[in-house]
C-alpha cells in the first residue's frame, strides 16, 4: 500500500492516470451537483452514449487518432443529442425519460455500427476506438492530462463567475426568470460545461459509466450539507478521491479495469455518506430523533 | 432453416416483447427505469456464470430476472429514504450494478465465457450456430427456445392484465381505489421488464435492448392515441427495424444489432418529424395556421371598430403592422371573401368577416 502511495508520485504513468481521473473527478463532481439538484443526472448519462458516433465520424473523416479531434466530436454528436432531446420534448408530448432513453440508445447503436464499420475497413489507426466505451485510463499520457486540465479549468472558471446564476437556476427558475435572468442561454451553458464534463471523462471511464461520475459524488455530497458552495466542494473532492483511487487499485493488480473500480469507488463514497453524512445521514437522523423524543418525552426544549 | 431466418425470427423475437413492455414503460414514464434494469441485469449472468460453469440458459435467465428486480426494488429503496431524487437514485444503483458486472467480468476473464464485446452488441450472428440438442436430438436454435419462452411470458402477461395495466398506467387512483395494488403492478411490470431485457442480452446486448424497449414505443405514440393500437404499432415497428436492420447490416457488413438500433431511431425521426397529429411538422403548420387566423380575425374585429368601411393606410395605423403584412393579411381575407375592396385603398367587411370577428370576440370573451 506504502509502495503505491510513493509510486503516485515517482511512477510517471500512474501520476499522469491518477492526474487525469482526479482531474475528471473534481469537474464532474462539481457539474454533477447542479445535474442533480436540477434533477438532470440522467440527461449527462445520454450526452455521455451520444458521444459515441461523434468520435467515429471524427476518425472517419479524419484519419487521425488525436485526442483534441475525436473530443471535438464527441461534443458536437452529445450537443446533436441534446438538441433532439429538447426538440422532442418540447415539441412533442412524448416525455423527458422516453426522450433521453431513444437518444443513449439509437446513438449508441449508430456509434457501434460505425465501429464494426471501422473495423472492417481495416484502418490501422482504428484500434483503440473502442476503449471510449468502457473508457481506458491506462493509456492516459502527459498530453491527455494537459488537454483534460484546460478544458477542466475552463469549465471551473465558468462555474466559479456564473456561481450564483447557476445557483439560483438550481433551486428556483422561476424566480430566475423574473429577476430577468437569461434562463434559457444559461440552461445551454449550464448543459454545454456538462457535455464538457463528459469529454473529460469518456477517455477514463467510457461513455456507458460516465453517468456515476456526474450523479453519485453529487448525491453523497448532498448528506453533508445543505449549502450549494459547501456541496461543490465536497462533491469535487468525492469525484477526485474516487478518481484518484480507483487508479491506483487498478494499478495494484492485473485485470483490474479503472473506470468501473472509479465507479464503485464513488458508490462505496455514497454508502458511506449515506449512513454517515453530517447532515442527512441516517445515523446522526436517528439520534437526532432520538434526542428530540427523549426531550419532548421530558417536557423540555431539545 | 437458413442463417438468414434464424437471426430474422431472433430479432423479431426480442422486438416483440420489448415494444409491448416498452409502451408501458413509455406511457408510465419510467423508460429510464428500464435502460437501469438492462445494465443491471450484467452482475446477475456473470454470477450465473460462477455457478453453473456452462451458458445455463435457464440459470442466466433467473440470475440476471433476479439482478433486474433487485435494481427496481434498490432504487425505489434509494427514492424512499428521501435523501435522493429519483433520478439520482437510477443513476447510482444502474450504474454501480453494471460497473460491478465489468468488473467481474474483466476481473475473472478466464472462468467466464463472456466478454465486454458480447455484453456491448449480443451475438445475434451467431444464433444459428447455438443449437439445443437434448438426448441427441437437434431442437434448433437456442435463441428461439429462450426468446420464445420470453416472448409467451411477456404476450401473455399483457393480455392476461391488459385491463388491469390500463387502468394502472392511465389512472393511479382510480386503479388504486378498485383495489389494484399499485406496488404489485409496478413489481410485475418490472419482473416482466427483467425477464424480457435478460432473455433479449445474448441477442442484443446490454444497450442496444433498450432502443426496442423504448424507440418502438415512443413512435408509436406520437402515431395513436388507444392503448391497443399504440402496442399493436409498436410490435409493427420493431419488427420492421429488426428486418431492414438485418438487411442493411448484411449489406454494409456492419453490427446487426446497431443497425437495428439506429433503424429504431430512425423510423422515431421519420414520426417525429411526419406524424399527422403529433409530429413537428405538423405541429410548426398548426401553428402557423392559428398565427394567420388569428391576425386575419384580429384585421376584421379592428375594420368593425374602426367603421364599416376604412383604408388601408388607416388599419396599417391603428394596428401598428407592417406593410408588408397588412396587405398579405389583405390579400388573405380578400381571398376568403371576408372583406371587399370597393376601390382601390379602401376597406370593407363582408357578412361573412362581420361574423367571422364576432365569433373570435365570442370565443375570447
Amino acid at each position: 500500500m506504502l509502495d503505491l502511495f510513493s509510486a503516485l508520485f515517482t511512477d510517471y504513468t500512474l501520476r499522469n492516470v491518477a492526474l487525469g481521473c482526479a482531474v475528471l473527478g473534481v469537474v464532474s463532481g462539481v457539474l454533477g451537483c447542479f445535474a442533480v439538484l436540477r434533477r438532470q443526472g440522467l440527461l449527462g448519462d445520454a450526452l455521455a452514449h451520444a458521444t459515441l458516433p461523434g468520435v467515429c465520424v471524427a476518425f472517419i473523416l479524419t484519419g487521425t487518432r488525436t485526442p483534441a479531434i475525436l473530443l471535438l466530436g464527441a461534443a458536437i454528436s452529445a450537443s446533436l443529442g441534446a438538441l433532439l432531446i429538447l426538440a422532442v420534448v418540447g415539441g412533442t408530448r412524448i416525455k423527458q425519460d422516453a426522450a433521453l432513453g431513444i437518444v443513449l440508445s439509437v446513438f449508441f447503436g449508430a456509434g457501434t455500427v460505425m465501429l464494426t464499420y471501422i473495423a472492417g475497413t481495416g484502418n490501422s489507426g482504428q484500434s483503440g476506438l473502442d476503449r471510449f466505451i468502457f473508457g481506458q485510463a491506462a493509456t492516459i499520457v502527459r498530453e491527455d492530462v494537459v488537454t483534460m486540465g484546460i478544458l477542466a479549468g475552463i469549465a471551473l472558471v465558468v462555474v466559479a463567475v456564473l456561481f450564483k446564476e447557476f445557483k439560483i437556476l438550481s433551486f428556483d427558475p422561476e424566480f430566475a426568470a423574473s429577476m430577468g435572468y437569461p434562463v434559457g442561454k444559461l440552461n445551454i451553458l449550464l448543459t454545454a460545461l456538462i457535455v464538457v464534463a463528459i469529454v473529460i471523462g469518456i477517455q477514463t471511464v467510457g461513455v456507458i459509466l460516465m453517468a456515476a461520475m456526474l450523479i453519485t459524488p453529487a448525491a453523497a455530497a448532498r448528506q453533508w450539507t445543505d449549502k450549494l458552495s459547501m456541496m461543490v466542494f465536497v462533491s469535487g473532492f468525492f469525484g477526485a478521491l474516487s478518481g484518484v483511487s480507483g487508479a491506483m487499485v487498478s494499478a495494484s493488480g492485473s485485470n483490474l479495469p479503472t473506470g468501473p473500480i472509479i465507479v464503485l469507488a464513488a458508490t462505496g463514497i455514497f454508502l458511506l455518506s449515506l449512513v454517515f453524512g453530517a447532515r442527512h445521514g441516517f445515523l446522526w437522523s436517528r439520534l437526532r430523533e432520538r434526542r428530540n423524543r427523549r426531550a419532548a418525552l421530558e417536557g423540555g426544549s431539545p | 432453416m437458413s442463417a438468414d431466418f434464424i437471426v430474422i425470427t431472433t430479432a423479431i423475437l426480442v422486438a416483440v416483447p420489448c415494444a409491448l413492455l416498452g409502451t408501458l414503460l413509455v406511457l408510465r414514464q419510467m423508460a429510464m427505469i428500464g435502460d437501469a434494469i438492462s445494465h443491471a441485469v450484467l452482475p446477475g449472468i456473470v454470477f450465473a456464470f460462477f455457478i453453473s460453469e456452462s451458458l445455463g440458459a435457464l440459470t442466466s435467465l433467473i440470475g440476471a430476472a433476479v439482478f433486474g428486480l433487485l435494481c427496481a426494488v434498490l432504487i425505489e429503496a434509494l427514492k424512499n429514504t428521501g435523501r435522493v431524487k429519483e433520478d439520482s437514485s437510477i443513476g447510482i444503483v444502474f450504474t454501480a450494478l453494471f460497473a460491478l458486472g465489468v468488473f467481474l467480468i474483466s476481473r475473472f476473464a478466464g472462468s467466464v465465457h463472456l466478454d465486454l464485446q458480447h455484453v456491448l452488441y449480443g451475438e445475434i450472428a451467431f444464433s444459428p450456430l447455438n443449437s439445443l440438442i437434448i438426448g441427441g436430438v437437434n431442437l434448433g436454435p437456442i435463441s428461439f427456445w429462450t426468446l420464445g419462452v420470453v416472448t409467451v411470458i411477456a404476450v401473455s402477461f399483457v393480455l392476461l392484465f391488459y385491463k388491469e395495466l390500463k387502468i394502472a398506467t392511465f389512472d393511479a387512483g382510480l386503479a388504486a381505489a378498485v383495489g389494484l395494488s399499485p406496488v404489485l403492478v409496478h413489481y410485475l411490470l418490472m419482473g416482466a421488464v427483467s425477464i424480457t431485457v435478460v432473455g433479449a442480452f445474448d441477442s442484443v446486448g446490454a444497450i442496444l435492448v433498450v432502443a426496442f424497449l423504448i424507440a418502438p414505443a415512443a413512435t408509436a405514440y406520437l402515431l395513436t392515441e388507444q392503448l391497443w393500437r399504440m402496442m399493436a404499432l409498436a410490435v409493427a415497428l420493431g419488427t420492421l427495424s429488426a428486418v431492414s436492420g438485418y438487411y442493411f447490416a448484411a449489406f454494409l457488413d456492419v453490427s446487426i444489432s446497431g443497425m437495428m438500433a439506429t433503424m429504431t431511431g430512425f423510423l422515431f425521426i421519420l414520426a417525429l418529424l411526419f406524424s399527422p397529429s403529433h409530429g413537428l411538422a405538423a405541429a410548426f403548420s398548426r401553428r402557423r395556421e392559428n398565427r394567420r387566423i388569428f391576425s386575419r380575425d384580429l384585421l376584421l374585429s379592428r375594420i368593425g371598430t374602426l367603421g364599416e368601411k376604412t383604408t388601408e393606410e388607416e388599419l396599417a395605423r391603428s394596428l401598428g403592422w407592417e406593410r408588408r403584412k397588412i396587405s398579405r393579411s389583405l390579400d388573405e381575407a380578400l381571398r376568403g371573401g371576408f372583406i371587399v375592396r370597393p376601390s382601390s385603398g379602401e376597406v370593407a367587411a363582408t357578412r361573412k368577416g362581420r361574423d367571422a370577428a364576432r365569433e373570435r370576440a365570442g370565443s375570447l370573451a
